[in-house]
């Protein structure tokens, strides 16, 4: 029994010997960190930090980063401390950690990717009033934060002119992802557009409640397109995966079926070559850059809204499938309604109440 | 070996486990292993900023782990710590909206309402439990999904008009400190550890020092022996429920009250509720082996952030040692076998 208890207290000993060892090693490194980011003062370097969908969402969470390494390489930066980067947030209580860690290695920049981040980067702002913040999405009226909001009305607009141009039935639907007031956009600017291009289509509009669920996203798009509806559009995040899963899989069963999906935030052609008719292109990375590059000149937009829409080159819509048959009416239709948009003749309605009133030219 | 000194030991050797696991991993993956602990230990206890943190992320994680621990020394499993969880959030926040009182009156009200809100939300399977039998396990994970859906709802539709996120508490039900703010260079650490640290020693008092508490413990050891011996096990098992809820209700408004003040539409699960369960396994049920345990997942958590920036290890590799510790702390029962084994040895 003693034999026993002396080489547990052995062991424990050694345990806490490791642990202790591992204290002294980490206050030196520290040291070095601090020496190291004192040189680097100069530099300026920028990061980010994603929201819980991860910086692989194949949405606006990859955008930002592209748009990020695309403008760190562009000037020459490297990855990391002092160059540019990302953190990535596995639970709404990271958001805050996240972006204090990045503002205290001394990053210039730091962007808050998502409205969930609001809150955080509201509370953040205020703390550190030295440091500057951007925020995709959301608005913080703090003098440090630059607030990105996107048009997606108007690129949503110009696949509602597609997805009404390519409709044989008549039938279109709409999966909306969390009713929010970015998802409101994209449907009243979706709306607005078939009404103005084609006014005897309808538009079928249901909410999964989730941007995670592709399985909702599938069982909503069999129901439309079982109920005649040929042309979907999802703004769904990756509960629009489940829509392009149902079209292919109808495409594979009979390859004459009429099924047409509509994607959203990048062109998002890759989920299915036959089923994709267009995307409604969310540019993060083109804004992501913009603001790194205002900051980097000293122009830093801090506690004003910079909205992105078809003028700036935040949205678009993506290129149109080649198989459809009206193929170059559409993208004259579109052109032409892009121009108008552009010169502010067309006002796209932005939420469901300016859809009611909306007239299209 | 001793009972008691087996139960302590045991969660050591599969944190250190799970360590060594980690460190082969990385070394095969060709990460440095030392500097990815480097950056663990600095993120958790680097800066005074990032203690702060992690005692502010400890706080829900001790609550939530006696909340999975009450019910597990009763033989329950309480899955639904994460939903009744979320209900004392949304209670708490609510009550930190919705009224103006004096501080004294508030802050009790909104904690009150959380607590409350988390035992009704565990009555449920508790009373199904002890008059139909029906088994706690899956009606816990089914009121996961009510409580998220139904918060959402509420929060959405009656405490906001559609919008994401409710307004900030008012000052009077917040258990944020700007002193503890400044001590801590801004972090979010607040009251609320006071009440988990007291709730731990509740849940000790009330189960160790109690007639009441000898009921519930009977009942967890052998129902048909505590029935036979006069207790009334169907009351025991709803009375259970009840404290456990409460004890996940109270974890919802350290979130609510304190670290985030507000209350937002959710996608998904907060993963305290489920973080619990590994951390009330890991203290063994004890009210002091959860405190313990709760400090090591908080320190893992917050710390865990600070890997892929300063050790550029990505963010799926520490996910997965994470899951290795818990991995070996679940599969605990190997290690206390091969303990015996050894202890027996020793004996001849």
């Amino acid at each position: 029994m003693k034999k026993r208890k002396i080489g547990l207290a052995l062991s424990l000993v050694l345990a806490a010997g490791t642990i202790l060892g591992a204290c002294g090693k980490s206050d030196d490194n520290k040291g070095n960190d601090t020496a190291k980011n004192g040189d680097k003062k100069a530099a300026f370097s920028v990061a980010m930090v994603t929201d819980v969908g991860g910086v692989d969402d194949k949405s606006f969470n990859q955008s930002a980063w592209e748009g990020l390494q695309k403008f760190g390489q562009d000037n020459g930066m490297k990855k990391g401390v002092g160059g540019y980067t990302y953190l990535q947030s596995k639970s709404d209580s990271d958001y805050s950690t996240n972006l204090n860690t990045l503002a205290r290695q001394k990053f210039d920049l730091v962007f808050g990717i998502g409205f969930m981040m609001q809150g955080a980067v509201d509370e953040i702002a205020k703390q550190q009033k030295d440091k500057h913040f951007a925020i995709v999405d959301s608005e913080v009226k703090e003098p440090n934060v630059a607030s990105i909001l996107f048009k997606e009305q108007e690129a949503s607009f110009l696949v509602g002119v597609a997805a009404a141009m390519t409709t044989k039935s008549n039938k279109i639907g709409f999966i909306g992802g969390v009713e929010s007031e970015v998802i409101e956009r994209f449907e009243s600017g979706f709306r607005a557009g078939v009404q103005a291009a084609n006014p005897k289509a309808t538009v079928d509009v249901q909410y999964a409640g989730a941007f995670d669920k592709a399985e909702l996203g599938q069982s909503i798009a069999s129901k439309m397109y079982s109920s005649g509806v040929d042309v979907i559009f999802a703004a769904a995040g990756a509960t629009g995966n489940g829509m392009f899963k149902e079209a292919n899989d109808r495409k594979a069963k009979n390859p004459n079926a009429t099924v047409w999906t509509i994607g959203v935030d990048r062109d998002q052609s890759d989920m299915g070559k036959d089923v994709v008719l267009t995307s409604a292109v969310k540019r993060v990375d083109v804004a992501v850059q913009d603001i790194a590059t205002k900051a980097k000149e000293g122009n830093f937009p801090g506690g004003k809204v910079t909205l992105y829409g078809l003028a700036e080159d935040g949205v678009a819509a993506a290129p149109i499938n080649s198989s459809v048959a009206n193929k170059a009416d559409i993208e004259k239709a579109i052109k032409d309604w892009t121009d108008k948009i552009k010169s502010g003749a067309v006002k796209v309605p932005g939420t469901l109440k300016e859809l009611k009133t909306f007239k299209a030219k | 070996m001793s009972k008691r000194l087996q139960g302590i030991i045991t969660p050591i050797i599969a944190v250190l486990l799970g360590i060594i696991v980690g460190t082969i991993i990385m070394l095969v993956s060709g990460y440095n292993p030392i500097s990815a602990y480097n950056a663990l230990w600095n993120g958790a206890f680097g800066e005074v900023y990032y203690f702060g943190e992690v005692v502010r992320q400890v706080t829900p994680y001790i609550l939530a782990g006696l909340a999975v621990a009450f019910a597990f020394r009763v033989g329950l499993f309480n899955i639904g710590v994460e939903g009744q969880f979320i209900v004392g959030w949304l209670a708490a926040v609510w009550v930190g909206t919705s009224f103006d009182l004096p501080k004294i009156i508030h802050l009790p009200l909104a904690i009150i309402a959380a607590t409350v809100a988390g035992a009704l939300w565990a009555y449920i399977p508790g009373l199904l439990k002890a008059r139909l039998r029906v088994h706690e396990v899956i009606v816990t994970i089914m009121l996961n999904y009510t409580a998220l859906h139904v918060s959402n709802y509420l929060i959405k539709n009656v405490l906001t008009n559609h919008k994401d996120r409710t307004g900030m508490i008012k000052e009077s039900a917040s258990l944020r400190s700007d002193w503890l703010q400044s001590i801590t260079d801004y972090s979010r650490l607040h009251w609320g550890i006071i009440i988990a640290v007291i709730c731990c020693f509740i849940m000790w008092f009330l189960l160790e020092r109690t007639t009441k508490g000898f009921e519930l413990r009977a009942v967890g050891f052998n129902q048909d022996a505590a029935q036979y011996a006069g207790m009334n096990v169907n009351r025991t098992i709803i009375l259970s429920m009840v404290i456990s809820g409460a004890f996940a209700g109270l974890a919802g408004a350290m979130d609510g009250l304190g670290t985030f003040g507000y209350v937002t539409v959710k996608s998904g699960f907060t993963g305290v509720g489920f973080d619990g369960i590994a951390i009330a396994l890991l203290g063994g049920n004890t009210a002091l082996g959860v405190f313990f345990s709760a400090i090591l997942f908080g320190a893992l958590k917050v710390g865990a952030l600070n890997m892929p920036l300063e050790a550029g290890v990505p963010n799926e590799l520490v996910d997965i040692i994470i899951a290795l510790i818990v991995f070996f702390v679940a599969s605990s029962y190997i290690i206390r076998v091969v303990l015996n084994r050894f202890g027996k040895k020793d004996v001849k």
